[in-house]
């Protein structure tokens, strides 16, 4: 017992909550084996969610960093969809409606990659400027930016539409193939098991974000100014540059993953990444990030963009068919979550004292 | 101490496990139960077929779902997984894949828009699934890629609509000079609304009627009375709305009222003249008889006995047609006009009685 609990003891506020997620995590996924059976024993499966969810990864990595630095960023949805806008209306301006009769292929990849990290960048620099210099709210910093970038798209293009520039759907279309993951379908063919490429630069950002919040002198700075903005202050931490990195990181990381989310849909619209926000901030939550600030994963935020999915796929497969249903679920789970945490929380300071 | 903390901590997840078990076993729409008792015998006859559907928008749209799921039932030998993808073509494209993986039998899909779906029914036609496309169409390069097509001609609608709008006009004696229309348009780039937009555009331009704007509606009650609100203010002169479908058309008339005006055919007498789509609900039917609503186009929405029909042919060995159109009516309270004519086809008017 004594070995358990000063294991328990010394465990940081943010392990302890990583540890409950992964945890959750397993046990769902190993329910919907047991008791589905059929789609989640097959690996593809997993990955498919990989697929449809690097983009909400990546923009969760960066609300989770602005999370833990004491801020929130509700702009990130809206400047997926503005970027999916510009890039599509870049690569095919024809069908975009910005000159007629042009070459679709005339576009370069490169270029309209380059389109999306300067929105991110340009996004960060304003609204980390408003935040950190000017010490306005990020909620209404971010929910300016909010209607700002739904507004953009709108100007940039009304209509929604598929790129067909080749060189791009070359590069949407590539499928890494995961060795030794297949399976055999139900007529007898071996099917590889895939995972697109947003997949990969996803697992990139993961591991680049938890290497800097965990070893940079930066990283540690955004705990220390989301746990307490006056020790902080007192440790001689420049508290309003590091607010300004945190921003400047989450709106570049949501430009990336507009551009993920861009690879994986193929298209522009207005609608794209619709409520992106508010799943980053739940997946956030449940991956063990305080809003208060100060307490955060990245690898909690990965396991809980995998969570939130997985109980959707849970949902639809066990034949509730209405769509609210899965808003339902989410709730309920954001809510445990919740509790959980503050619980678990609570219990460890009354320890620690004792 | 600790280890309370720690079994409160397993017993909270495995609560939430539970819960979790327990609400997807109870769910009112799933039949859990009954499908592990007969599991045994029965698994191997069911014929799953998920369905996709763009999701609950309009009374059209809840009629179509209402008559695949009241179609598929067990009863009948069938498993129908249903996926409302609420308005969003990426959650259909992941509801395509999640059936996939369940290696469903047939995959009837609804789809949001026209382009983008050329990667994922290769993947179904990979797999050897059929898929079936209901109402609106999509636009891929291989029209192998999906089995067959179930739906509306929407551009006949839409020209239906108009002739009948001429051929009261005409009646009338009002010259075309003096209409002026404007086009409350569905969600942009679905089937229905380019057909239905391309058969106004066209009448407009073979009888000199004057089309002031067209915006979008998105298909909902709340945006065809925001649009309409917006569009009496900046003309005073519009005499004829045209909605593409029946909820607009109750935002339409909604708006219409609160400005002061009154909606009615009798435009030389200063009335706004509302035509609109499909004719599902009971509200749209009772508009009609009093007038309120002077044409509709009728929209079948029953397709679950067709879908059924050619899954029943493709089990039997029989090649059903690519493109199957449903015949539909023109329904309109005022006795004036009984039938149109286009390319030398006479189309009846349903005259609703008092």
């Amino acid at each position: 017992m004594s070995k358990l609990s000063n294991k328990f003891k010394d465990m940081t506020d943010t392990n302890l909550l990583l540890t409950i997620t992964i945890v959750v995590f397993f046990l769902m996924y190993i329910g919907a084996i047991v008791f589905q059976g059929k789609g989640f024993l097959k690996p593809q499966t997993f990955f498919n969610i990989l697929n449809a969810n690097a983009a909400l990864i990546i923009l969760s990595c960066g609300m989770s960093t602005v999370m833990i630095a004491g801020g929130i960023d509700i702009s990130v949805g809206g400047m997926t969809a503005l970027v999916t806008m510009c890039c599509a209306v870049y690569l095919d301006p024809t069908r975009g409606g910005a000159v007629a009769n042009m070459d679709p292929n005339s576009g370069s990849v490169a270029v309209s990659m380059l389109i999306a990290v300067l929105i991110g960048l340009a996004y960060g620099l304003v609204q980390g400027f408003l935040v950190a210099y000017l010490d306005i709210q990020p909620f209404i910093v971010s929910l300016a930016g909010m209607f700002f970038a739904r507004g953009m798209t709108t100007i940039v293009n009304t209509n929604p539409f598929n790129v067909a520039n080749e060189k791009f759907v070359a590069l949407k279309e590539t499928r890494i193939i995961v060795p030794g993951m297949g399976t055999v379908n139900k007529l007898g063919k071996y099917v590889d098991a895939y995972v697109e490429i947003g997949v990969v630069v996803a697992l990139i950002v993961v591991i680049v974000m938890f290497c800097l919040l965990r070893w940079t002198k930066l990283g540690r700075s955004f705990y220390a100014v989301g746990g307490n903005k006056q020790s902080a202050l007192m440790l001689g931490i420049n508290v309003k540059h590091t607010k300004f990195m945190s921003h400047i990181i989450c709106s570049l990381l949501a430009g990336i993953g507009g551009y993920v989310y861009f690879l994986h849909v193929g298209s522009g619209a207005v609608t794209h990444a619709q409520g992106a926000e508010m799943n980053a901030i739940a997946s956030s939550i449940i991956g063990g990030t305080m809003l208060t600030g100060g307490v955060g994963n990245i690898i909690g935020t990965f396991f809980g963009v995998l969570s939130l999915s997985t109980i959707q796929n849970i949902v639809a497969s066990a034949g509730l068919d209405q769509a609210w249903w899965t808003g339902i679920t989410i709730a309920a789970m954001l809510c445990i979550f919740l509790v959980v945490q503050s619980v678990v929380m609570a219990r460890k300071k009354s320890a620690v004292k004792k | 101490m600790s280890k309370k903390i720690l079994i409160i901590v397993l017993t909270i997840s495995l609560v939430m496990m539970m819960a979790g078990c327990s609400l997807i076993e109870s769910g009112p729409v799933s039949s859990f139960d009954m499908e592990s008792e007969s599991e045994t015998e029965s698994e191997e006859d069911l014929i799953v077929v998920g369905f996709s559907q763009v999701g609950a928008e309009s009374d059209w749209r809840k009629a179509n779902t209402e008559s695949m799921l009241s179609t598929f039932t067990k009863e009948k030998g069938y498993e129908l997984i249903y996926e409302d993808a609420q308005q969003k073509q990426q959650n259909q494209i992941t509801a395509i894949r999640t059936f996939i993986q369940r290696e469903v039998d047939y995959i009837v899909l609804a789809p949001v828009t026209e382009d983008g779906w050329d990667t994922v029914l290769s993947e179904a036609k990979e797999a050897q699934i059929p898929v079936i496309i209901v109402d609106r169409m999509v636009n891929v390069e291989d029209p192998e890629l999906f089995e067959c097509w179930v739906g509306s001609d929407f551009e006949l609608e839409g020209r239906k609509v108009c002739e009948w709008i001429r051929a009261y006009l005409e009646y009338k004696e009002i010259p075309a000079e003096e209409v002026n229309i404007v086009d409350i348009q569905g969600t942009l780039g679905a089937s229905s609304q380019i057909g239905r937009t391309r058969g106004l555009k066209d009448a407009v331009r073979a009888n000199g009627w004057n089309l002031l704007e067209e915006a979008a509606g998105e298909y909902t009650q709340a945006k065809g009375r925001e649009v309409t609100s917006r569009l009496l203010r900046k003309y005073d002169n519009i005499n004829v709305v045209y909605c593409e479908n029946d909820n607009e058309a109750f935002g339409a008339i909604e708006a219409i009222e609160a400005s002061g005006r009154r909606v009615g055919s009798n435009i030389s007498r200063g009335q706004i003249m509302v035509v609109s789509f499909d004719g599902v609900s009971d509200q749209a039917i009772e508009y009609a008889r009093k007038g309120k609503i002077s044409c509709i186009g009728e929209c079948n929405p029953l397709h679950g006995p067709r879908v059924e029909k050619i899954i029943r042919d493709l089990e039997e060995g029989r090649t059903p047609d690519k493109y199957e159109y449903v015949d539909e009516n023109v329904f309109s309270g005022d006795i004036s006009i009984t039938s149109i004519n286009l390319d030398e086809t006479v189309y009846t008017v349903t005259i609703l009685g008092k």
